[in-house]
């Protein structure tokens, strides 16, 4: 079957019946057979380290996890440097980290219970894979928006019974974070670890009234004086 | 001048990043080099658990009897002190993980929840459902990010600066730009990782344990131990091989054959199952690992990446269908040596991890207790390398610009080989010759044979190369200069099995089946003797 990858096409062949086939593996018999330049990241094979993340047909997925088909369109992720190929820059990764204070400050300690536990255990499986950034609406036109990512590792230490100070962390949060964040959920439909990134960002949000910040997208757009806007905006 | 790191850890997993937040406690330039990001280290793998006995009031379970089970399993190869220290501060382990934010799966009781694992003669494996080490991971990473660790992400080790037998930084490939750098440090920790990954498609491991910083080690002067003591994981996906971890065996899961029946205890060391399982393939039987009875609940709630990785990779709805599967290279007890406080023969050089050789796990490692290893070690090589720094004097870095030449011309050397063989293939075909000649069963004639195909692999470099001529990110050059490691790493371990005439723990061999008193002592290689045994 053809697929093409980084604009150049690729006639790969496939072992079962259905035509299609395992698109990590397809890319390591490339690069042994066809064409030894072509680039990319991968890892385990097993969709827990995050690094082959790409676009299929302008989805992100990781390749390892990835069945492919006929006609197939492989890229990079979105919004990125490419380094080359199907590599991409990750280089702001930490900054994003550190930014959204996505660590343990100050334990408490509080009795961990099951239901502590089961609040971010799935909250705590983000793999880093980059495919929420390269699927942001909001990222693509400003690159000072905190990563989905940050924002979810944010979450998992606000949310965890262990965390003794959230005030820092959601103050971390206001600026170029859960506010400009417009709950598409393209986060969600794309995360390998099918984390609700979405669902995370509007708990933050939740949690940051409680602590008394306001949506300052609001503050500056909402016309107070009837309450009724015709236009629905 | 060039910065010199107090210390600098090569390596980015899980015994790598507590060396670094351990280091960090110490000293104030601490950085971590890794050719990966670190959350893609093979510790994200790691799926069932870490062993620790955390209660001996309410339970039967006892220290001694953790470290009994090493011992047995280590089959006289461990070292009972390093065993011992490693046992006892187990739940000390526990705890300072659960400080920094493990999110430790709880019991009915809200303590940490423990479960049985083979080899145990209790419940002691602490785990994060089945994602343990990749929670592990990810925590040890945001407290390195709390604590201003310096991260070289992808940067290839070429080389290691050593003066008058004291380290004093790395040569490296910056991958990205393809530019050779100097990297100094007072101290330098390896914490690189295991081997596995060299028997290509037939290993559970991540595509970058390659091994290559025992083979560079290797090359200064660092012994290597036990390089024959390699553990095959009984349960990875038939062709992915993919690892279905031991949880689904500890949870009650069975290995049936085709007619559906029982062959094996399940719980029994992995060698043994892998060994059982491995002689009805080679019959050209299937085996498969029958989780039906647990049902979908119990499955779900305490593996649900086995649920998930058996669907998503053959289509197996594990509580409806049988799954497939087959032994693959898991694990590498042989390392680096150190002695007890993780220090090599080299000054300022530690090494800890599956890197290095501890002696904890000997002959055979118990599930459970290769992620106990890292983190222990890993805070102690953290803490020595520190102190060690600590007391060195600043040097002169601009000494050091002959060997950053080298390693130029060295890689110069690469851009300009014939590249007629395509070590591409070679590489693949070398992952299945190991892992049918030094794979589970071994033999004389084998080995001769591979140690012969091997040397004419080696002879055979200047043939091979590579054809992608660029200098950003080139991942060609990565893997060939990896590839020429392989090749080193492979007759080391050839080389040793051949030596121990006998078998025991993960060593198998068919011409000699019996454990042999004579053997029990440590294989060593240096690349003056070549082979030495030598006791523990």
């Amino acid at each position: 079957m053809k697929i093409t990858i980084c604009n150049i096409s690729y006639t790969i062949k496939t072992k079962n019946n259905n035509n299609q086939s395992n698109l990590l593996s397809n890319l390591f018999q490339i690069k042994e057979k066809i064409n030894r330049t072509l680039s990319f990241r991968s890892g385990c094979k097993s969709g827990v380290c995050g690094s082959c993340a790409v676009r299929v047909n302008g989805v992100e997925k990781l390749a390892c996890k990835t069945t492919i088909k006929e006609g197939d369109i492989i890229e990079p992720l979105n919004y990125s440097i490419v380094i080359k190929d199907l590599i991409i820059d990750k280089k702001n990764q930490n900054d994003f980290l550190i930014k959204t204070k996505a660590y343990l400050e100050k334990k408490t300690n509080t009795l961990i219970t099951q239901e502590d536990e089961k609040k971010i255990d799935t909250e705590s499986n983000c793999i880093l894979c980059n495919s929420c950034l390269s699927a942001c609406p909001v990222y693509s036109i400003n690159e000072k928006f905190l990563a989905p990512y940050a924002l979810l590792r944010n979450f998992r230490y606000v949310e965890d019974a262990k965390e003794g100070e959230i005030q820092t962390k959601l103050e971390a949060i206001q600026t170029n974070g859960i506010w400009d964040c417009t709950l598409c959920g393209n986060c969600n439909m794309v995360c390998p670890s099918i984390i609700n990134i979405k669902g995370s960002i509007e708990n933050l949000r939740n949690k940051s009234a409680q602590f008394g910040y306001n949506n300052p997208n609001m503050n500056s757009g909402f016309d107070t004086s009837f309450g009724f806007n015709p236009n629905g905006f | 001048m060039p910065c010199i790191y107090d210390v600098l850890i090569i390596g980015s997993g899980g015994a790598g990043l507590s060396a670094a937040i351990e280091a960090k406690k110490y000293s104030k330039n601490v950085a971590v080099v890794s050719k990966t990001y670190p959350t893609a280290s093979q510790t994200c793998q790691a799926q069932g658990g870490i062993n620790a006995v955390l209660d001996t009031q309410n339970t039967n379970d006892s220290i001694q009897s953790h470290i009994d089970d090493t011992i047995k399993a280590a089959n006289k190869l461990g070292d009972e002190k390093a065993i011992r220290f490693m046992c006892e501060n187990a739940k000390e382990t526990i705890q300072w993980l659960d400080d920094i934010g493990v999110p430790f799966s709880r019991n009915k009781n809200n303590g940490i929840a423990q479960r049985n694992f083979g080899g145990a003669s209790f419940a002691r494996t602490c785990y994060s459902s089945d994602y343990t080490g990749l929670k592990i991971l990810h925590t040890l990473y945001d407290t390195c990010i709390q604590n201003d660790i310096k991260f070289f992400n992808e940067y290839l080790i070429l080389s290691f600066i050593k003066d008058n037998e004291t380290i004093k930084g790395v040569i490296v490939l910056n991958i990205a730009s393809g530019k050779i750098e100097q990297i100094f440090a007072q101290s330098i920790i390896i914490a690189s990782g295991g081997y596995a990954a060299i028997f290509n498609q037939f290993t559970t491991n991540s595509t970058a344990t390659t091994g290559e910083i025992l083979s560079i080690a290797s090359e200064i002067g660092c012994t290597l131990e036990n390089m024959e003591f390699i553990q095959f994981h009984p349960t990875s996906l038939k062709h992915s091989k993919i690892l279905i971890s031991e949880s689904a065996r500890g949870e009650g899961g069975y290995l049936v054959d085709q007619d559906g029946k029982r062959f094996i205890d399940e719980l029994k060391p992995r060698d043994e199952v892998s060994r059982a399982i491995y002689t009805k393939i080679q019959n050209g039987e299937s085996v498969y690992l029958d989780l039906r009875h647990l049902g979908k609940e119990k499955i779900l709630e305490t593996m649900p990446q086995e649920y998930h990785l058996a669907y998503q990779f053959t289509g197996v709805s594990l509580e409806k269908d049988l799954l497939e599967v087959t032994p693959a290279a898991h694990y590498t007890m042989g390392g680096i040596k150190v002695n007890r406080e993780t220090q090599t023969n080299i000054k300022n050089l530690f090494a800890c991890g599956e890197c290095a050789s501890s002696l904890v796990h000997g002959a055979n490692r118990l599930g459970g207790n290769s992620l106990l290893e890292i983190i222990t070690f890993g805070k102690i090589a953290g803490k020595n390398a520190s102190l060690s720094a600590n007391q060195s004097t600043v040097f002169d870095t601009s000494l050091y610009t002959n060997e950053l030449e080298n390693e130029e011309k060295k890689i110069k050397n690469i851009y300009a080989l014939s590249n007629v063989l395509n070590f591409q293939t070679l590489k693949k075909t070398l992952g299945k010759l190991l892992f049918d000649s030094i794979g589970l069963f071994r033999e004389e004639k084998k080995l001769t044979m591979l140690l012969k195909t091997l040397q004419g692999y080696k002879n055979d470099l200047e043939k091979m190369g590579i054809t992608d001529k660029s200098k950003v990110y080139n991942t060609e050059l990565k893997e060939f200069i990896e590839f020429t490691h392989i090749l080193n790493l492979s007759l080391t371990i050839v080389k040793s099995a051949l030596h121990r005439k006998e078998s025991r723990g993960a060593h198998f061999r068919s011409d000699f089946l019996e454990t042999n008193i004579k053997y029990q002592i440590s294989t060593l290689f240096t690349q003056e003797n070549e082979i030495l045994m030598v006791k523990i």
